[in-house]
């Protein structure tokens, strides 16, 4: 409660005035109680037409999102209002006082309130007694130390190294081929010879290059006709010869 | 001191938490829960009688070394420790209804206070102050929150049964809601005087 310097918020002239900051409530029943509190109000006697004008203009300024867990209250207490000045045969059987539902809500939420500043007080206790150091809690607990042996390390990291597959790398390098130069050995070879092997034709040397120059001279001249290949029977040695193969070999 | 309690007192001090019985248990497999209670009983008796300014504290199921709280004020002043971060209101109401209802779901917690509860309820739940303990079976099976461990040790606590009981505050605990219905008949009979 401030002093009243500014305009109060009333609702009806003859009242007094409440200027109330709402943010020091924790909800429309804590304002309630408040309410109560200041008007010496017995909680089971509540006047409630009084009250509910009284809240309604607490939240008239408020804004629609601060207001909005107030406005449910607000109507509820309305509507209370609106029972209890309805007039009422008291001899009627069944009536129920309206403002029942509301007067337990209030006892309850006092109740929890001093439930809330028992458990404040409990620690603030607790808050005067100081654990060794401070250590945030760990988020997760670090995973167990290894247990093993030198042999079952090794066994691991060779098992790790076998899985690791070899990267297959190619360098291309040119390389001279000599078709002529092989095309002229075979040509005086089978000058000597009318009929060689294919290892007759490499010769000596036995280099990727040299194979693949031969090959191809071979190629070559077989295209031309200067020689022939061919096999003797299925998986039989290449026979490079002069002449054509005779048939029926 | 006994080499057991002696045990139990480095136990105790290098623990960042309060440490079960149980727990200190296992550190010496031929102690028995009864030698375990009574070595702490050595260990309190010797920190209170010897004059020494840290206490053994029975807190949230177990048990830490805590300072004095003679000395509050001066660990706080050097700035040596930090202390537990007060509670706001709404939180403090909000664990007033937790303690005392649980399992309770989120409608229940705003109904009993007038006011919506996811924030509150997250910030505890972040705090470790509270955690989901299973789901309610009515309607969209909503969550039932329950109270920590850490809850207890944050408000220095031995257990839930150290809630003060309903009947020691001035106001007494209104019964789970019954039935609609039944509430308004024993009501009316209640409150309606027989000659008005």
């Amino acid at each position: 409660m401030t002093a009243s310097a500014a305009p109060p918020t009333t609702a009806l002239g003859a009242e007094p005035g409440f200027v109330v900051q709402l943010d020091a409530f924790a909800g429309p029943l804590d304002l309630l109680l408040h309410l109560l509190r200041e008007e010496e109000i017995d909680i089971a006697d509540i006047p409630i037409a009084r009250i509910a004008d009284q809240f309604l203009s607490v939240i008239h300024d408020l804004g629609l999102n601060q207001a909005a867990d107030y406005l449910e209250m607000a109507g509820r207490l309305l509507r209370l209002k609106a029972q209890t000045l309805l007039p009422r045969r008291s001899e009627e059987e069944g009536w129920e006082d309206p403002r029942h539902e509301l007067v337990r809500r209030l006892l309850e939420y006092q109740l929890i309130r001093e439930i809330a500043s028992w458990l404040d007080k409990s620690s603030e206790r607790r808050a005067g007694q100081f654990a060794r150091g401070y250590l945030p809690p760990p988020p997760e607990l670090p995973p167990q130390p290894l247990a093993i042996d030198l042999l079952q390390l090794l066994q691991a990291v060779e098992k790790v190294i076998s899985e690791i597959s070899v990267p297959v790398l190619h360098r291309v390098v040119p390389r001279p081929l000599d078709v002529e130069g092989a095309t002229k050995r075979i040509e005086a070879l089978l000058e000597e010879r009318g009929e060689i092997g294919w290892l007759d034709a490499l010769g000596p040397e036995r280099g990727i290059a040299h194979v693949l120059s031969t090959l191809l001279a071979l190629l070559e001249l077989a295209k031309r006709g200067t020689l022939h290949l061919f096999q003797r029977a299925a998986f039989a040695p290449m026979v490079i010869s002069r002449d054509a193969p005779r048939p029926a070999a | 001191m006994t080499p057991l309690a002696q045990l139990l007192e480095a136990a105790l001090f290098s623990a960042a938490r309060p440490v079960t019985v149980e727990e200190l248990q296992t550190l010496d497999q031929e102690a028995s829960l009864a030698d375990v209670r009574a070595a702490l009983e050595q260990l309190r008796e010797h920190y209170d009688f010897d004059g020494h300014a840290v206490e053994v504290v029975e807190l949230a199921g177990g048990y830490q070394i805590l300072t004095r709280r003679a000395f509050a004020a001066a660990i706080e002043q050097a700035q040596l420790s930090v202390r537990i971060p007060k509670l706001t209101g709404a939180a403090l109401e909000t664990l007033a209804v937790i303690s005392y209802r649980q399992p309770v779901g989120r409608a229940e917690v705003e109904d009993i206070r007038g006011v919506s509860a996811g924030g509150v309820l997250r910030t505890l739940q972040e705090r470790g102050l509270i955690e989901v303990v299973g789901r309610s079976e009515a309607m969209g099976r909503p969550l039932l929150y329950g109270t920590t461990s850490l809850f207890l040790e944050t408000l220095g606590l031995r257990d839930l049964a150290e809630l003060p009981q309903a009947d020691e505050f001035t106001v007494a605990l209104q019964p789970p809601r019954p039935p609609m219905a039944a509430e308004g008949e024993e009501d009316a009979a209640a409150s309606v005087p027989a000659e008005s």
